[in-house]
């Protein structure tokens, strides 16, 4: 498959895809929580761009709403929402420093590989752009796992937890042309509330335990002492 | 049709009203009258399927067939019954200082809101909008787990709202699979909708359903606790205040293992494998025997229970892996008996810790001495979830183990090890808290312990003799999922 021989919108949407996937790699070797939140936005903006696009050149009207709500959610309300957080707690002069970032960035490289392997039987029936582009996002949601295994912040998992919906919502634009209305809707809903949340939920534990590094909560055990 | 709207509709006005007006004196009987409008309501629903047969709304955007009718019954019944329980249960937790009113006023809202999103899996036929109400029941209990605000109930609330919320985005990827295999059939209107997929079932492209079930079994399986995704249900279900233990343990896992059911329905029609099937046995049986083991080392109350709600759902999950019309019969009937029955328990449960002051099970003794009513709910609770006949859940075991000795002979003797494992680890917990030496100076409390009794009750005549209409409704919803009749 040439990329310059495909149209347009399949050239346009390939290098979205190569571009979202690069985001969610830089936010797995970030440190500083203001710059993990600005990736964060980036990729919100990269979905954004894909969705118009998508509504432009497939005259899909529903997709603009879509991509209006991806920009007021995921570009400004929650990256808006978590820097108000880490500067209102002080965390943005904390560097985490990631002890195997060898190891993060290897496990990346192959859970992309292994995302590629799990999509294969899907190429007899699509195209390969298709096989391509299913396979960045379900890569993306799994590198928004192992940004979530692999930090200690409460902040980090919030916004690993964020970067899965986008790889999930990447996955649908690209596959199926936007899932229909009611649902694009419900969805937007859920992370909308998902993110307030998180938000109450950072008070409580700050209150709880004076920190925000989930490594400390830990007085639940499976099996009781 | 216009019940199951206004079945939608009551808790929705619920979560209003109690935003704003749910500081008052007697809030808990609202949520009481709320609750019984409900049931009302379902019970209309259920009468006009009775009559009728399954019915769709105008735009097909609801289903209410012979599978969803009596569970959307159950679920009422149950909300009604522990709200009941929880009204006197709450006022007592605020007089002692665990609670605030604006605490309370959050709770009552959320209650009705998990009601919403329970009816709203139950009656959808959009795969979509039942991905959004699945969500949706997290994020209303979610504050309500850590209600309290002790420091191990904000981590038991973070361990759920994490592990859901990362469980339930994998279900989403496979509704976008399930949507895309729909999309390339042609019909991109009707396309997420479970009663055009089902009867196109084998115009879908197997490959790719495969795939898609595996997202949804492990993201759905999260919510109904499969072992190993099960780590934020002990947590939840003891952290959180008992009324939320009761209907989370009673109907959030049913409406789990409901979402994935319809599903495997699907899968079931594209490919002609049995892959989804075998998938579902082997999660099932594996959070069975592993629960099983666990209860054993338990020391908190509802943690042994919660337990034993995973080592059900595990067997559930098992039986509607087999296929086949006895074990999914088997399986129809243990979801009703056993939502009934683990409800009553907790109900029980929480009136012994009121009793003792505590939930650790070292600290809870001699109840039937106390208040016999209380000891007596624990036991024969306890004695009903065990296996023992003549209640529903032994009709329903023994229905799977005949399925399991029919078509897998050799995984039988796992079944009868895991649930005499099970009984040991209950009864050697449960029989010191209700027979031991009562401490000095243990009073009985103020208790309504009906809910129990009718609870109880009904899980008894189940095991004695079903009705008429729900063995049809059971026998219809089998020919739907397995095929063919259980008689």
């Amino acid at each position: 498959m040439n990329i310059g021989q495909q149209d347009f919108y399949t050239q346009a949407i390939l290098s979205m895809a190569a571009l979202v996937g690069l985001t969610s790699f830089l936010m797995l070797g970030q440190g500083r929580l203001l710059r993990l939140i600005l990736v964060f936005a980036l990729q919100g903006l990269l979905l954004t761009l894909t969705t118009a696009l998508a509504a432009y050149s497939l005259n899909n009207h529903h997709l603009y709403i879509s991509a209006v709500l991806t920009l007021g959610l995921k570009v400004i309300f929650i990256p808006w929402m978590l820097t108000r957080q880490v500067l209102k707690m002080n965390m943005h002069r904390d560097v985490e420093a990631l002890k195997n970032k060898t190891a993060v960035m290897l496990g990346g490289a192959s859970l992309m590989v292994f995302s590629y392997y799990v999509l294969q039987p899907i190429v007899q029936t699509s195209s390969t752009v298709m096989v391509n582009a299913l396979a960045v996002s379900l890569s993306v949601v799994l590198l928004g796992m192992l940004l979530m295994i692999s930090h200690r912040q409460a902040v980090a998992h919030v916004v690993g937890f964020m970067a899965i919906e986008n790889g999930l919502f990447f996955a649908a634009i690209v596959s199926t042309n936007g899932m229909p209305m009611v649902v694009e809707l419900g969805i937007a809903f859920d992370v909308l509330v998902a993110a307030v949340l998180f938000g109450i939920f950072f008070l409580h534990i700050r209150t709880s335990i004076d920190t925000l590094d989930v490594d400390r909560l830990n007085r639940l055990h499976e099996v009781e002492k | 049709m216009i019940a199951a709207y206004v079945t939608l509709l009551i808790p929705l006005v619920g979560i209003l009203f109690f935003a704003f007006a749910g500081h008052q004196q007697q809030t808990g009987r609202f949520n009481i009258w709320f609750n019984a409008a409900s049931f009302l309501a379902t019970v209309v629903l259920a009468i006009v399927v009775l009559n009728s047969g399954s019915i769709l709304s105008g735009s097909k955007a609801f289903i209410i067939d012979s599978f969803n009718v009596y569970l959307i019954v159950l679920t009422s019944f149950i909300g009604l019954t522990t709200s009941i329980f929880s009204s006197p249960y709450m006022e007592h937790e605020k007089e002692r200082g665990r609670l605030t009113e604006k605490r309370l006023r959050l709770y009552y809202s959320m209650y009705q809101g998990f009601m919403l999103a329970m009816y709203l899996v139950l009656t959808t036929n959009n795969m979509g909008v039942m991905w959004v109400a699945m969500e949706g029941a997290t994020l209303a209990t979610v504050l309500l787990v850590s209600l309290y605000r002790t420091p191990e109930s904000i981590e038991a609330a973070w361990k759920y709202f994490i592990l859901c919320g990362v469980g339930i985005a994998q279900a989403l990827f496979g509704t976008i699979l399930l949507y895309y295999a729909a999309v390339q059939t042609g019909d991109t209107a009707n396309a997420l909708l479970w009663s055009v997929l089902f009867e196109n079932a084998a115009k879908l492209n197997p490959d790719i359903l495969e795939i898609a079930f595996v997202f949804m079994l492990i993201g759905y399986g999260t919510k109904i606790g499969l072992v190993p995704l099960h780590n934020w249900l002990p947590d939840a279900h003891s952290e959180g205040p008992t009324p939320m233990s009761a209907v989370l343990s009673g109907l959030l896992l049913n409406d789990a293992l409901y979402a994935v059911v319809r599903n495997k329905m699907l899968v079931d029609g594209a490919t002609h494998s049995n892959i989804a099937g075998l998938l579902m046995m082997g999660f099932g049986l594996l959070s069975f025997l592993v629960a099983a083991l666990f209860l054993h080392r338990q020391k908190d109350i509802k943690r042994l229970f919660s337990y034993s709600s995973i080592e059900h759902m595990g067997i559930m999950t098992f039986a509607f892996g087999m296929g086949g019309p006895l074990a999914t019969f088997a399986a129809l009937l243990h979801m009703t008996v056993h939502s009934l029955t683990k409800s009553a328990i907790f109900v029980a449960v929480g009136h012994a810790s009121q009793l003792a002051g505590t939930q650790r099970m070292e600290g809870i003794r001699g109840l039937i001495r106390t208040q016999p009513k209380i000891g007596w709910g624990l036991l024969i609770g306890t004695v009903a979830i065990a296996g023992f006949p003549p209640f529903g859940v032994f009709t329903s075991e023994f229905l799977v183990l005949l399925a399991t000795m029919h078509s897998y002979p050799w995984l039988a003797p796992l079944l009868l090890l895991g649930i005499g494992i099970a009984f040991a680890g209950l009864f050697r917990h449960i029989q010191p808290m209700v027979y031991g030496e009562q401490p000095a100076g243990q009073l009985p409390i103020n208790a309504n312990l009906w809910p129990v009794m009718i609870h109880l009750a009904l899980v008894l005549w189940l095991g004695l003799s079903i009705p008429s209409f729900l063995a049809n409704w059971f026998s219809q919803a089998t020919i739907l999922i397995s095929g063919s009749s259980p008689l």
